[in-house]
């Protein structure tokens, strides 16, 4: 996949010029091109004048950055505690089958990335399921199919 | 509106915009939290408008029309309450709008179907402080959360926003110290280390800059008080922060925020931005030679990166791992400068200790645990939600009487508390006072506040290795018991739940707990050993029914447990056969079907859809 160029030194030029901005430039990679380009690792270790492996290190220690290109719509199934007692785990397995991807995998169509999440922080709508950035609360095995389909 | 730039100028200006307000007059508050959001708070929010302009009401000063930060009972949502006769209508439509403002605005009457109902007695209640979801708290963090609008600073402002912090400046920093101190306020974020202690041993650290961090970085499951403080109102942690600030001699704060939590981030950075402008932050702050800011650092989901040395690092944009304790972060901290770290829900207290002084604050709590404490009441109980509850109060008192039991008349099993490093309390403890100190007793911690519900239906095996799960995935690795021992310990709990668990697994489980609590580097370690040792002392019988008669007893363990369709109940309706993804359910219409357990996958769905509870699991 082509990554451009300019979209990268726009990225990198938009933050403070700090250690401090290194993280925060990496998520705008992963929320601006959908994933942490191997580009944008040079280029910010060029600019910022700190080595490739330390950005590297930071790029996947953190669970919010990918080195691959994520699909268009994010489905975080979560599994805080909470969803886990009200059966998150069976329906992220009803997803799976739905999908036919496992969890951290990305459709052939690239239509959805299938992730889990500990905890979104809504225990009172549990079991949670959150597509992009909306929140499907007492979500269920059966109707996985319905919480899907009008995303494109 | 300027800047304000002295003492009086403050005064001056919350007299100005109160006199514009008429508290006879009606107001909506609608809760915009993410959990009422999700129930589709802002399509009611959006009809109220339509409807009100539609009439010709009168909108702005005199009608209002607010949207609030989470009131807590998020199970009932979306919620709306009008004031000021304070009725609070549950899970509102948009099309039960029009009849809200024609009956309870315009006119003096009540939709009674939107009230709460009690699921125990049947009865409705109207008003919003005698629901028992509410009558039994005691708001002091989350005073001002669903109150306020959290993006407008003059709301904050009415409600004696930034009163704490002209107190403050007025006093010597040394006093303000003193007064946390005499408070008792100790540390919400799980540790409970008392919070005026550890300001003046960064007050009296060496070195020329200090920090004050607010840790966002909410990270336990089960837990989500600081989030909804982070997006209700934010102003109140500000303020608590410019106030720490002072008191230790800072310039510059932090506040960490979880990257699951867009919201939080989006009103953290409007209330900055407007207490900046309004002469709050920045510099020589309301006249004086004070000057303080606060920048946003946004988590990059990492569940280690709570504990606060990892926090740090990750703020100065390198890998967050933990380093070891002896060095201490009000000493060294971020930058290796002396450092303050208090999470969000000990910021927000601040500015009322401040306020209303220590007598008052300490005057709610336990001997050694003052003041209250936020809970966020999940899992198998019937009122879910936010609840802020004196030191002191029973687990039974806050689980029957604020969390109305345990839904579907089934039986109390455990209560879990402190998240990954928490464990799970049995039955017999249910009376145990609630302090930072007696659920360590009981091996478990406060930690930041989850208290989530587990009913029979909960296999105590399962929970422990969903925990043990968790903590593998979010070990950073750096240290060996936590990065192998954990994994050992999965791979026996795996084994019990599988059915290949044998003699000696409990023992051994013990054993590896013992390593981790004295070897582990930094406290996600330390006490991960919590939930296996709970579940163990208190519910030991379970592991060995997994052990040695490989049964699951709550049905839960998929290995171990076979669904099966109740002749006598079952219709017919077929319903389970065409959901049955493995295509395993047979029989004829109108006549009881079976399934095939060779090719079942145990995926419940059937158990789900079937609408007279016939699919059994054993």
């Amino acid at each position: 996949m082509a990554v451009d160029i300019n979209q990268i030194d726009e990225i990198i030029s938009s933050h403070e010029k700090s250690e401090e901005s290194l993280l925060s430039i990496l998520q705008s990679f992963q929320r601006k091109l959908n994933y942490v380009p191997e580009e944008g690792i040079k280029r910010l270790s060029e600019s910022f004048d700190v080595p490739e492996s330390r950005i590297y290190a930071m790029a996947t220690f953190y669970k919010a950055l990918s080195l691959v290109p994520r699909g268009r719509h994010t489905i975080k199934v979560c599994m805080g505690t909470a969803c886990h007692l009200k059966g998150g785990g069976l329906i992220l397995e009803a997803i799976e089958r739905e999908l036919g991807v496992e969890r951290g995998g990305t459709t052939d169509d690239m239509r959805f990335s299938l992730e889990t999440v500990n905890c979104v922080g809504a225990c009172a709508m549990a079991p949670v399921v959150v597509v992009d950035d909306e929140y499907h609360g007492h979500a269920s095995s059966s109707n996985v199919h319905s919480i899907l389909k009008k995303y494109e | 509106m300027g800047a304000i730039s002295s003492f009086n100028d403050l005064d001056r200006y919350r007299e100005e915009i109160s006199s514009s307000i008429r508290e006879d007059i009606p107001r909506v508050l609608i809760c915009f939290g993410t959990g009422c959001q999700a129930n589709g708070s802002v399509k009611v929010a959006e009809e109220f408008e339509r409807v009100i302009k539609d009439k010709g009401l009168k909108i702005g000063v005199d009608l209002g029309v607010k949207t609030t930060g989470c009131h807590g009972y998020c199970e009932n949502g979306p919620l709306v309450a009008i004031k000021p006769k304070d009725i609070l209508y549950l899970r509102v439509k948009p099309k039960d709008v029009a009849e809200i403002v024609e009956k309870s605005i315009e006119g003096n009457e009540i939709v009674e179907r939107l009230l709460y109902k009690d699921v125990n007695t049947k009865q409705v209640i109207a008003e919003y402080q005698s629901i028992p979801f509410y009558k039994h708290q005691q708001r002091i963090a989350l005073r001002n959360i669903g109150e306020i609008d959290p993006t407008s600073i003059d709301d904050y402002i009415l409600r004696d926003g930034y009163t704490a912090l002209v107190k403050a400046l007025k006093m010597d920093p040394e006093d303000v110290i003193s007064e946390i101190e005499k408070s008792g306020l100790r540390g919400r974020g799980g540790g409970g280390f008392p919070a005026g202690r550890k300001w003046r041993s960064c007050r009296n650290a060496d070195g020329d800059v200090r920090y004050v961090i607010c840790n966002g970085d909410e990270g336990d499951p089960g837990a989500f008080m600081d989030r909804s403080t982070m997006e209700g109102d934010p102003h109140s942690i500000i303020e608590g922060m410019i106030i720490g600030a002072y008191a230790i001699g800072s310039n510059q704060g932090y506040i960490y925020v979880r990257d699951e939590y867009p919201l939080a981030i989006k009103n953290l950075q409007s209330a900055i931005d407007s207490a900046r402008e309004m002469g709050f932050l920045g510099n020589n702050i309301l006249g004086t030679d004070f000057s303080f800011n606060i920048k946003i650092s946004r988590g990059g989901g990492a569940f280690v990166c709570g504990e606060s040395s990892a926090l740090m690092r990750s703020i100065e944009g390198k890998v967050g791992e933990p380093r070891a304790k002896y060095i201490r972060s009000v000493e060294r901290g971020l930058y290796d400068k002396p450092t303050v770290l208090n999470n969000v829900e000990t910021w927000a207290n601040v500015p009322v200790i401040i306020k209303n002084g220590a007598e008052w604050y300490s005057h709610f709590g336990t001997e050694n645990s003052k003041g209250t404490k936020v809970f966020s009441l999940v899992g198998k109980v019937n009122n879910t939600g936010l609840v802020e509850v004196p030191m002191g109060i029973t687990l039974r008192e806050l689980i029957y009487d604020i969390g109305g039991g345990i839904p579907k008349g089934k039986k109390f099993k455990a209560v879990q508390t402190g998240g990954p490093s928490g464990g799970c309390i049995p039955e017999s403890l249910l009376d145990l006072q609630i302090d930072f100190d007696s659920l360590t007793d009981a091996g478990s911690m406060m930690g930041s506040g989850g208290m989530i519900v587990m009913d029979e239906d909960t296999c105590m095996v399962d929970v422990a290795k969903y925990f043990i799960s968790f903590l593998v995935e979010e070990s950073c690795g750096k240290c060996t018991p936590c990065r192998e021992g954990l994994r050992r310990m999965l791979e026996i709990l795996t084994n019990i739940t599988e059915g290949r668990g044998k003699e000696g697994d409990i023992e051994l489980l013990e054993e590896l707990c013992d390593v981790l609590k004295w070897g582990a580097l930094c406290g996600l370690g330390t006490s991960a050993a919590n939930p296996v040792l709970t579940t163990i002392r208190y519910f030991r019988d379970e592991y060995e029914a997994h052990i040695r008669d490989k049964k699951c007893p709550a049905g839960v363990c998929q290995a171990l447990i076979t669904y099966r369709i109740d002749p006598d109940k079952c219709t017919g309706c077929m319903v389970c056969a065409r959901k049955c993804p493995q295509q395993c359910i047979s029989g004829e219409k109108r006549k009881p079907h079976t399934i095939d357990t060779e090719k079942c996958i145990r995926c419940g769905i059937c158990r789900e859809v079937c609408p007279f509870d016939a699919v059994i699991v054993e």
